[in-house]
């Protein structure tokens, strides 16, 4: 009798064993299912997976399709980089912030823009109003990206930045700054987001409608893989897709979809495809769902590695694998008993690490209220420590492969992601998908199914809709300085009082002339920022030769 | 017969997180409600416009990004300025509680935090219209 035949019979007799147990005590559901509505089943053994080829489709860590993790050794050779997101208020106040963060032991500067920098307004814009250092640090020229690092060595540290739409011109001022600072180009080591298809999708900080947003990215692939080689040109993101509603298979279907548009836009642009693609990055949600998370971690991994192999014919590969970046999961957080918080990213922490990401931010406890404080920060960051030191879940190499439970869930988020990816290239890509709608229908389908099983009962959120108690309002929740908005205008007019304007309007007119035109538009957006043109300035050059994106508006 | 409640569901500022928006346009409709989204980005002079362009009988904003002190009075500081005094203005998002008094003075009749049930926000629609429908 063959493994599998004794298997079956064991699987049998355990099948009538069940029943009869089922017929004194029914489970506690009648449907059991993941957190992405996934049917679950009660035993996974060998039988689940009996299609699968160890070597062909799960094989060995650092090697294809790297199912298991892109590195051979993973966390024992380094662990994740712990990258806080952060940024409020004025540049001042948020290089404080990660200065704190680099004395606490995080590995790496992620900073966050306020609203009207990332859509392009300078902070005396009549639509920034009530916004400017709210959700992030407000930056309207190099004088303050001067003022962010301050202190801190660009050559020593490496830098996430979440800017989209005008990635290319945050990221020349991270070059100006180096060089004031002596640092070269060829020495520094970040990642921009620069991901703007998801914008249209999810995240909503567009500017340019998608044709020139691609030429923007695509331009900023061309210009790094020569001038800034170790920076991470994209950071192709599902965060906010799962954020937006999304369930696993679709967080990684949209995303992989999105990053296959931007490897058609290159090497339509006359990019090879080995330049740009060991540099494309990709950033990821951790829900609660332990199981399943890893599952789409390591099917993520897999699906990206096929399309980059096969059908994009990469050699390279640095080109296969998908390396990114986690954040645990916003919207799980409650406002209700803050403190279950703390658990949540625990959880979801863990999955990030036995899932093999490359980088990690912990969300605070307090996030479901107001930005957080530097106490819960704090926490956040002693969690991924935890793991990192206590748990044992860096000590091998990616430790839950081989579950029959996991093996199965990886295959199939894989299915799903590919179903979805299909039907996607049959309406002619990721733009084409986007600009009818389909993607957006389908997140806000999901997400209102969310709601609904929430409201029936049926999805528990404990503190929430189960186990509440009376509670006393929060207190110590982080303010922001209403003045900010004032003081960036006073700082802008003495800017505009004292620089070259003649120097300024001749380096804003080459930037049009390269919009305009086909040039790569990062050397004169790099002058324009030497210049201290603001990003407004910038910006309305852009939008006066590319136009604005007009949303589609789908409910 | 009755006519249908009409809501505006606005997004005001920069903010581009609609999923609440969107999750309680959707809640409303099934309510029996009739609904009209804005989209993203929109000035409280255009979100007044709108409202009353689709003679609502709700104005529900939704904002995030923490800009809802200077956003939220702005719109109902245009409609006093417009004499509009038969549109019920509430507003969600993520609030600290030490805003909501002032959000309330200033004319905001209801403000909906996080965990909030979109059941929660429908009674509290239908129970403090200023209109009769």
């Amino acid at each position: 009798m063959s493994d599998m035949d004794a298997i079956q019979k064991g699987a049998d007799a355990y099948d009538a064993g069940v029943k009869k147990s089922l017929a004194k005590f029914a489970e506690r559901k009648e449907r059991f299912v993941t957190g992405s509505k996934s049917p679950v089943e009660r035993l996974y053994t060998p039988l689940n997976n009996a299609g699968q080829d160890y070597v062909r489709d799960i094989g060995f860590p650092g090697d294809y399709p790297y199912t298991r993790g892109v590195q051979n050794t993973m966390y024992r050779g380094r662990l994740w980089t712990m990258r806080q997101y952060a940024g409020f208020s004025t540049a001042e106040e948020s290089n404080k912030r990660y200065k704190f963060l680099l004395e606490q032991g995080t590995t790496g500067l992620s900073v966050a823009f306020d609203l009207p920098t990332q859509i392009g307004y300078d902070s005396d814009h009549a639509l920034s109003q009530g916004e400017v250092g709210k959700v992030g640090v407000a930056i309207d020229s190099l004088a303050d990206m001067e003022i962010l690092f301050n202190g801190i060595p660009l050559d020593k540290v490496s830098t996430s930045m979440t800017i989209n739409a005008p990635a290319s011109v945050l990221l020349a001022m991270y070059i100006a700054v180096a060089e004031k600072q002596g640092v070269k180009p060829d020495q520094l080591n970040g990642t921009i987001q620069n991901d703007i298809l998801k914008e249209y999708v999810a995240r909503g900080t567009y500017i340019f409608p998608p044709e020139p947003s691609m030429r923007l990215i695509t331009d900023i692939f061309a210009y790094c893989s020569k001038e800034v080689p170790n920076w991470n040109t994209i950071s192709i993101s599902g965060y906010h897709i799962r954020e937006a509603g999304a369930t696993a298979a679709q967080e990684v279907a949209f995303t992989i979809a999105d990053g296959v548009a931007y490897v058609d836009a290159a090497i339509k642009a006359g990019l090879d495809v080995d330049d740009f693609a060991p540099r494309l990055s990709f950033f990821f949600n951790a829900h609660n769902d332990l199981f399943e998370e890893v599952a789409k971690f390591r099917a993520a991994r897999r699906v990206w590695a096929k399309i980059m192999k096969e059908r994009f014919g990469a050699k390279s590969p640095k080109s296969w694998m998908l390396r990114f970046h986690t954040q645990t999961g916003g919207s799980t957080l409650t406002a209700q008993q803050p403190d279950n918080n703390i658990v949540r990213v625990a959880i979801q922490t863990l999955a990030a690490v036995l899932g093999g990401t490359q980088s990690l931010h912990t969300n605070s406890k307090d996030e479901a209220l107001a930005l957080p404080t530097e106490d819960s920060v704090r926490i956040a960051l002693r969690t991924q420590q935890i793991v990192a030191y206590e748990s044992g879940a860096a000590e091998t190499v990616d430790p839950l492969a081989g579950s029959y439970y996991v093996e199965s869930l990886t295959d199939r988020i894989q299915k799903e992601a590919e179903a979805y990816i299909a039907r996607i290239d049959d309406m002619g890509g990721a733009v084409k998908a986007i600009e009818r709608g389909y993607v957006q229908q389908e997140i806000q389908d999901a997400a209102y199914a969310y709601q609904m099983d929430i409201e029936s009962g049926e999805r528990v959120v404990v503190g929430m809709n189960k186990f509440q108690i009376k509670e006393a309002p929060p207190s110590g929740l982080l303010k922001v300085d209403p003045k900010v908005g004032e003081d960036q205008a006073n700082k802008l007019r003495d800017l505009k009082a004292k620089r070259d304007n003649a120097r300024v309007a001749s380096s804003l007119e080459a930037v049009k002339l390269a919009a305009t035109g086909g040039d790569n538009l990062m050397p004169p957006i790099l002058d324009a920022v030497r210049a201290y043109a603001t990003l407004g300035e910038i910006c309305d050059v852009l939008r006066g030769v590319f136009g604005e994106y007009q949303q589609k508006v789908i409910l | 017969m009755e006519r249908k409640i009409r809501v505006l569901v606005a997004k005001p500022g920069l903010d581009g997180h609609d999923r609440g928006a969107k999750v309680i346009a959707r809640a409303l409709r099934d309510a029996g409600m009739e609904v009209v989204y804005t989209g993203l980005r929109q000035t409280p002079e255009q979100i007044v416009a709108a409202a009353l362009q689709e003679d609502v009988d709700v104005i529900a904003m939704s904002i995030l990004s923490g800009a809802h002190n200077h956003l939220f009075p702005r719109v109902m500081d245009i409609l006093r300025e417009r004499n509009v005094q038969d549109i019920l203005v509430i507003g969600g998002g993520v609030i600290p509680d030490d805003d909501i008094p002032a959000l309330k003075a200033a004319g905001i009749a209801g403000v909906f935090t996080p965990g909030t049930p979109t059941s929660a926000t429908i009674d509290f629609i239908k129970n403090n219209l200023k209109r009769s429908v």
